[in-house]
């Protein structure tokens, strides 16, 4: 079973979840994710600096099977990237929400984070699909 | 509409996730790909491998017949052995890769593989001047295959023939939980293993008692995904990617099939390569960088490309991304630095001696 999605995160339908944090919005892949991908073996996250637009690939995961994109949340420029994954991808498995980040962006725009789902709105997205 | 084994609901059952895999429906993973591929390399596996497919040739000519249809030399098999093959066309292009048990004079087995089944039945049907029979047991057979080291141990528990005895390449008749099975010592892992055939209706059973037999040593159900890893380690290869139609076997790296004395379909191109060279062969080859090479990714050198990625994942035995691919022949000596381009962007690898792993 996946674990709850916390309420104070945003989430889209491509399973990103986002915290926005004054003007700093943290990103990852939720738990229902990590669940369907299974063995992350690898990450490729983008490099500081770069323009991250809503819903463009941003990050991408891969799995032993196959390589998926992970989407920009919000639009943004990346001011930080998780390490750790470099050597420890399994953290996304482990714990997606928290030492499984992956990107921290500058916010563009703080309306974008509204078109979000909530965590109780990406519950019964997730129950549906 | 999608062909599924016996054993569907079984794996339902078990919670595996299904996938497409050469028009059947089956499992890729119970619990994920790492657990299932190091389960089958330090203790065993159980895989459901009923989708292969499987024709009884027998007649007079039998002999004859495979022996101008098959790249390796079929008087070498007595009844109890079994042998790797391939079928090639007139232009030495791989019409499939499969496995021959000599059941008795004048009587064979073939395995061939799951996608692959309806083209070689015509293959053989058009190359069968003398009338061989040609019988289509695939429906009414399954086959599960046993890998990894504690493989003998736990059949043994179930199996009445002793299988000490039986030795790699060999196959033997006997009875599991009652019924009635061929076993042979072959595999697609790398490991010790066994690959069982038995009458589909009792496959279920069959299935059930040797995972319950097995589970206090540890073995479990194995999907396709971890299926892939372990071949592609042990550098067998996979038709559809190492081997086509219009991909020969010295150009895969499997001249050593090739029985240069007999007469057989597509000699004549095949003896030419193995003297010549081809342009292009299939080598082995690990990523220096972190990152997971996939199939049709462009191979580089100095930024040209030179070839391109025919399996790759990562590793779970050598914790990193792995892969073969064809490349041009004078770039393929190990120890070769190439780039692989992932998603636009060079990643360093480095030509390595088959296979990865070997037990």
């Amino acid at each position: 079973m996946a674990k709850e999605n916390p309420s104070d995160n945003r989430y889209t339908r491509e399973h990103e979840w986002v915290k926005v944090e004054g003007s700093i919005a943290t990103m990852g892949i939720t738990d229902v994710a990590q669940e369907l991908l299974t063995d992350v073996v690898f990450v490729e996250l983008p490099e500081i600096g770069k323009k991250a637009e809503q819903m463009k690939p941003l990050c991408v995961v891969e799995s032993v099977k196959s390589a998926s994109d992970v989407f920009a949340p919000v639009s943004g420029e990346v001011v930080e990237v998780n390490d750790e994954l470099k050597n420890h991808p399994e953290l996304v498995n482990q714990d997606a929400f928290n030492k499984g980040w992956m990107v921290k962006l500058k916010v563009k725009d703080k309306d974008e984070v509204n078109k979000l789902m909530t965590a109780e709105e990406y519950d019964s997205f997730t129950k549906e699909s | 509409m999608l062909k599924e084994t016996p054993l569907c609901s079984a794996h339902k059952a078990l919670g595996a996730k299904m996938v497409e895999f050469g028009g059947w429906n089956m499992p890729v993973q119970y619990t994920n790909v790492i657990d299932e591929h190091n389960t089958t390399r330090s203790k065993a596996g159980l895989f459901d491998i009923c989708h292969m497919g499987e024709f009884i040739i027998s007649g007079i000519d039998a002999k004859s017949f495979l022996q101008r249809i098959c790249l390796n030399d079929v008087e070498k098999l007595i009844p109890g052995k079994a042998q790797y093959s391939m079928l090639c066309n007139e232009n030495g292009g791989v019409v499939d890769d499969i496995f021959i048990y000599m059941l008795k004079e004048n009587e064979f087995m073939m395995v061939t593989n799951a996608g692959t089944f309806d083209k070689d039945h015509e293959w053989m049907l058009n190359h069968n001047p003398d009338g061989v029979e040609i019988k289509n047991i695939s429906e009414k057979t399954s086959k599960l295959d046993l890998q990894g080291p504690l493989s003998e141990d736990i059949l043994q528990k179930i199996c009445v023939h002793d299988l000490s005895s039986l030795k790699r390449f060999f196959w033997a008749t006997t009875t599991i939980e009652g019924v009635d099975c061929k076993v042979s010592r072959t595999g697609y892992t790398g490991e010790d293993g066994f690959e069982i055939y038995s009458d589909a209706a009792c496959v279920e059973r069959l299935w059930n008692k040797i995972l319950e037999t097995g589970k206090p040593l540890g073995l479990k159900p194995i999907g396709l995904g971890a299926r892939d890893t372990l071949r592609l380690e042990a550098c067998y290869s996979l038709y559809g990617h190492e081997l086509s139609d219009s991909i020969t076997p010295v150009e895969a790296s499997l001249g050593w099939v090739v029985r240069d004395y007999k007469d057989f379909i597509g000699k004549e191109v095949i003896l030419k390569q193995k003297k010549q060279g081809t342009k292009k062969i299939n080598v082995a080859f690990e990523m220096v960088e972190n990152a997971v090479p996939r199939e049709h990714y462009p191979v580089q050198k100095n930024g040209a490309t030179v070839g391109e990625v025919s399996s790759g994942s990562f590793s779970p035995s050598l914790r990193k991304g792995i892969g073969m691919a064809f490349i041009r022949t004078d770039l393929s000596e190990p120890g070769t630095e190439i780039n692989i381009i992932i998603r636009g962007k060079p990643y360093l690898a480095r030509i390595v001696k088959k296979p990865f792993y070997s037990r």
